[in-house]
């Protein structure tokens, strides 16, 4: 088991250093020179142009050897610094990543949990019932082939601005102070249902049909048909079943996270809900690399801690891997 | 005690039904070990099966199938239940991958026990006993499948199979993925359950005349969805009455004899298509006593005591 | 043992085989809906463009204008027609689709397929960077490069699309590999000293074609999403339209306060529908290569 996780860990290191290699690699990389296409756009006065290229190349530590450039960029990341925004100077990158950050564990927490756990539900119960499943099936596949962002954009014209009966933007009402009063907290919530919504739908169709492709297989499968000579119930056969299927529900689980945050992220820009999402879309608009930069490291983090854990609970649930084998797919 | 007569299965495909089992009568006497053999897509799979459990795009048609002078509602899934493990059991052609990968062998026999209105704690001194019968240890119980190497897998689902003593054993091709060390002891062990009283009676299903010659009282012999031929051991290897017999046999290797001496006859042609059977005897088109009558469908009857053939000839080559 | 039965001429059994899939294919419904939706999009891209009697980016038109005769989709709040950026916007799509399926099927079939059939240390390394990449959200990735990217092209975004899409491809040939290079035909093949790429690309890949197929499929729809939603924010091509460019623009310019539902229902509906199509198509083909799906 220790051996399983070991291994795991040391793969997500080594992504770690290669994303964040790839985020520092990419400025530098790419045609044109960065800090003269920063400065033509922030300069206003000709004389600050000298000034402002002057201190992104100490920003960006580009008058030193790049070797060195590195191993600074890795310091000053240890060290939380994630540089200064440049639209919102000299708002630390982490203090506007600190403020859009529950929004958008918000709207992805309960969506991945809620979508999953639904999802498996309604997918093994539509393995059982076909009339069931002619439902399911069709609407799954719908709602897995929708774009996130689409939803978002549906359900905010009809229940937001068609029938009015759910707001259209922005975390809470813009009218309020963000104070712990239990007004500010509805309208908080008010605000959260339509994104939430849109991002739990559509995950949900992917795992109801995972699901009930897993439970048909499993049902087919020699223990089930072998239990099933001897006369076990179908409860029994359908238990079996059911733990069986959950196995690779939750390496899929793992395998999902990067779509559903990207998908967290533009349901937060169609609601212009002040996420993570609408941070990184501030900062493409604005040519903001340091927040662009930020936020990237930050899901990369994030996801991969994401990744451990689900690791983790696999080794916990699948008894295989505790016999010290590598139980389903690693 | 079995009593089979008439009994018809089909399989439901698109492009029709085959008909697996086309009117198959016999029947297999307590303490008898019954072998059934013939090549592939004779239907004797599907006999073993169907006396226990109908599969998915298995059809029943017709027929009745008698244990012990009760009769067996093998076409009604739920009627079947209370038989099936009690009185009906099945070691199955899968049994190495038989077991549930993600239970403890001991916990998941608990809960099969539990389910069927058993006391799993109970039944346990039982299931040790003939665990250690079969050459394994207590602590199986408390292994994972993955643990556990193909033939050990294979002697747990025989045990489990016939904890509850049950008055039919069907033994589906258990030893076809074995190497020949192996297929003695587990055809040993089927002799030695009969013998302890742990099965009344038992069909072994295999292709395989040469271990049916070591452990069967009697052998019946299919083809194309019908009986050809059912006798003792003895008389199948030495006198089998059906041409289809005598030529299985003849195509069998003999220690010795080299190829550049004498070739293998083998028997030329395929058997026919079971979507629409021909009409007659179906063994006519490959056999080599074929003569007229045979466009007519010769009965499964009785030419010796104990000894049934399916062969307008039979009679004539009984005598000589 | 017996053997009784002698083998029948292989070349008449291939060729029932290949009627029996076509015959099969025309019968599953899955199978024809999923294909018929998909034609109607696909002739929309290829011959839409023909029929747009405006061009999709110039502001000629009345602004804000509903469905009507003269413009079909409506016209955006910059009065620009709507149905020109559709049908526009459609076929950068399905150039995007099979570019970047192309590019993720094409290093999925290749990292697939040695891995799985050389095994050891080249499988040992391969799959050590197929689980880097797979791991990496590969959004993120797109977001950071492409948002260093002034000036983006289709094929630019489609190849990085490809770049980033085939791990789990990759993953699935090289464990149909892995089982296929067990089976006998393959020893034979090696015996007679056949090169490895013969191998792979002579007897393992035909005998996987039906499962390569069907990767492809869901490779192709994934761009297609995949590129919609880089659009959206905005990180798509800046030269062209495409149809999550629209819902960008249609969302960035109070369309859903303003209720000019001709802007982004179109987009959005025929990217689910393509790749809904590309869905159904899959299982449905998925019960036409293995007979035992197929319902009775």
């Amino acid at each position: 088991m220790l051996r399983y996780l070991a291994r795991k860990l040391f793969i997500y290191i080594l992504t770690f250093i290669v994303a964040v290699t790839i985020d520092w690699a990419i400025p530098r990389f790419m045609p044109g020179n960065p800090v003269d296409a920063l400065v033509s756009r922030i300069a206003l006065m000709p004389d600050a142009n000298a000034a402002l290229t002057s201190y992104f190349m100490a920003a960006f530590n580009l008058d030193q050897p790049l070797w060195q450039q590195y191993l600074n960029f890795w310091w000053a990341l240890f060290n939380g610094d994630l540089g200064r925004s440049i639209m919102l100077f000299p708002t630390p990158v982490t203090t506007l990543i600190g403020r859009a950050l529950p929004y958008t564990l918000g709207l992805l927490l309960p969506s991945i949990l809620l979508s999953w756990y639904v999802g498996n539900v309604v997918g093994a119960l539509a393995a059982r019932r076909k009339l069931l499943d002619n439902t399911v099936l069709p609407l799954g596949y719908l709602l897995t082939a929708t774009p996130y962002m689409w939803l978002g954009i549906l359900l905010a014209w009809v229940l937001g601005s068609s029938l009015g009966w759910f707001p259209l933007a922005f975390g809470y009402d813009q009218s309020l102070k963000a104070e712990w009063t239990w007004k500010f907290i509805s309208s908080l919530l008010y605000h959260w249902i339509l994104p939430f919504a849109s991002l739990f739908l559509v995950a949900l169709g992917g795992w109801a049909i995972g699901m009930r492709n897993m439970i048909i297989y499993e049902l087919e499968s020699d223990y089930a048909n072998y239990l099933m000579a001897l006369g076990a119930p179908q409860r029994l056969v359908r238990k079996y079943a059911f733990r069986n299927a959950m196995l690779p529900q939750i390496t899929g689980l793992a395998l999902q996270l990067g779509a559903v945050v990207g998908g967290a992220l533009v349901t937060e820009i169609v609601f212009s809900y002040p996420g993570l999402g609408w941070l990184v879309l501030s900062g493409i608009q604005n040519q903001d690399y340091f927040v662009i930069q930020g936020v990237f490291l930050f899901i990369i983090v994030g996801v991969l801690l994401a990744n451990l854990i689900v690791d983790v609970v696999y080794v916990i649930v699948d008894p295989r891997t505790r016999v010290g084998l590598q139980g389903d797919a690693a | 005690m079995l009593a089979v007569s008439d009994l018809k299965i089909h399989y439901r495909t698109l492009a029709g039904s085959v008909k697996a089992l086309d009117g198959v009568s016999f029947s297999v006497a307590d303490g008898e070990i019954m072998g059934l053999a013939g090549e592939s897509g004779c239907g004797k799979s599907t006999l073993g099966k169907a006396l226990i459990r109908l599969e998915e795009r298995m059809q029943y048609v017709g027929g009745e199938v008698r244990l012990d002078d009760k009769v067996l509602p093998i076409a009604d899934d739920k009627a079947m239940n209370p038989y099936r493990f009690r009185e009906v059991s099945i070691v199955p052609q899968y049994a190495m991958s038989a077991l549930n990968p993600t239970r403890r062998i001991g916990r998941m026999i608990d809960e099969l026990l539990d389910a069927r209105g058993l006391k799993g704690a109970t039944l346990r001194p039982e299931l040790e006993r003939r665990l250690a019968i079969l050459g394994l240890a207590p602590d199986v119980l408390g292994m994972y499948p993955i643990e556990l190497s193909g033939g050990m897998k294979q002697r747990v689902v025989m045990v489990l199979s016939t904890l509850l003593d049950p008055s039919l054993l069907i033994a589906d091709e258990v030893t076809s993925a074995l190497d020949v060390a192996s297929q003695k002891k587990v055809a040993g062990a089927l002799v030695e359950f009969r013998d302890r009283g742990y099965v009344k009676s038992m069909i072994v299903v295999t292709h395989d005349l040469a271990i049916l010659a070591q452990v069967a009282d009697s052998i019946m012999i299919m083809y194309a969805g019908k009986l050809a031929e059912k006798a003792p051991t003895r008389t199948i290897v030495e006198a089998p009455a059906h041409p289809y017999t005598r030529l299985l046999l003849g195509s069998l290797p003999e220690v010795g004899i080299r190829f550049e001496e004498k070739r293998l006859p083998g028997i030329k042609g395929r058997p026919p298509s079971l979507l629409s059977p021909p009409v007659g005897c179906r063994f006519r088109d490959r056999c080599p006593l074929a003569f007229g009558k045979c466009v007519e469908e010769p009965p499964f009857i009785e030419i010796a005591p104990g000894h049934q053939v399916a062969c307008w000839k039979a009679d004539a080559h009984a005598q000589g | 043992m017996t053997s009784t039965t002698s083998s029948s001429p292989a070349a008449p059994a291939a060729k029932r085989g290949r009627n029996e899939i076509l015959y099969f294919a025309f019968r599953n419904t899955k199978l024809v809906i999923g294909a018929v939706v998909f034609l109607i999009f696909l002739l929309g891209a290829i011959f839409g463009p023909m029929f747009a009697t405006h061009e999709p980016l110039t502001f000629d038109a009345p602004p804000g204008l509903p469905p009507s005769a003269d413009y079909w989709f409506g016209t955006t709040l910059f009065g620009q027609d709507v149905f020109s950026q559709f049908v526009h916007g459609l076929r950068s799509s399905f150039i995007v689709g099979a570019l970047g399926g192309v590019t993720a099927a094409v290093i999925g079939m290749l990292v697939g397929f040695f891995a799985g059939y050389r095994g050891g240390i080249i499988d040992e390394v391969l799959n050590m960077l197929t689980n880097v990449v797979l791991v990496i959200p590969t959004f993120a990735v797109l977001l950071v490069v492409a948002a260093y990217l002034s000036v983006r092209g289709l094929g630019t975004e489609a190849m990085f699309i490809g770049l980033t899409s085939w791990p789990w491809a990759a993953r699935a040939i090289r464990a149909q590999t892995f089982s296929l290079t067990s089976r006998d035909f393959v020893g034979m093949a090696r015996l007679n000293g056949e090169s490895t790429f013969r191998i792979i690309f002579g007897e393992i890949a035909p005998n996987m074609s039906s499962y390569l197929v069907m990767t492809f499929i869901l490779l192709f729809g994934g761009a297609i999403l995949t590129a919609a939603t880089l659009d959206f924010i905005g990180l798509g091509p800046t030269d062209s339209i495409s149809l999550g460019l629209m819902m960008n623009y249609s969302v960035m310019n109070a369309a859903l306060q303003l209720g000019m539902w001709w802007w982004f229902v179109p987009p959005g509906l025929a990217i689910t529908a393509i790749v809904g199509s590309l869905y159904v198509m899959n299982v449905g083909l998925d019960e036409v290569f293995n007979p035992k799906l197929r319902a009775l």
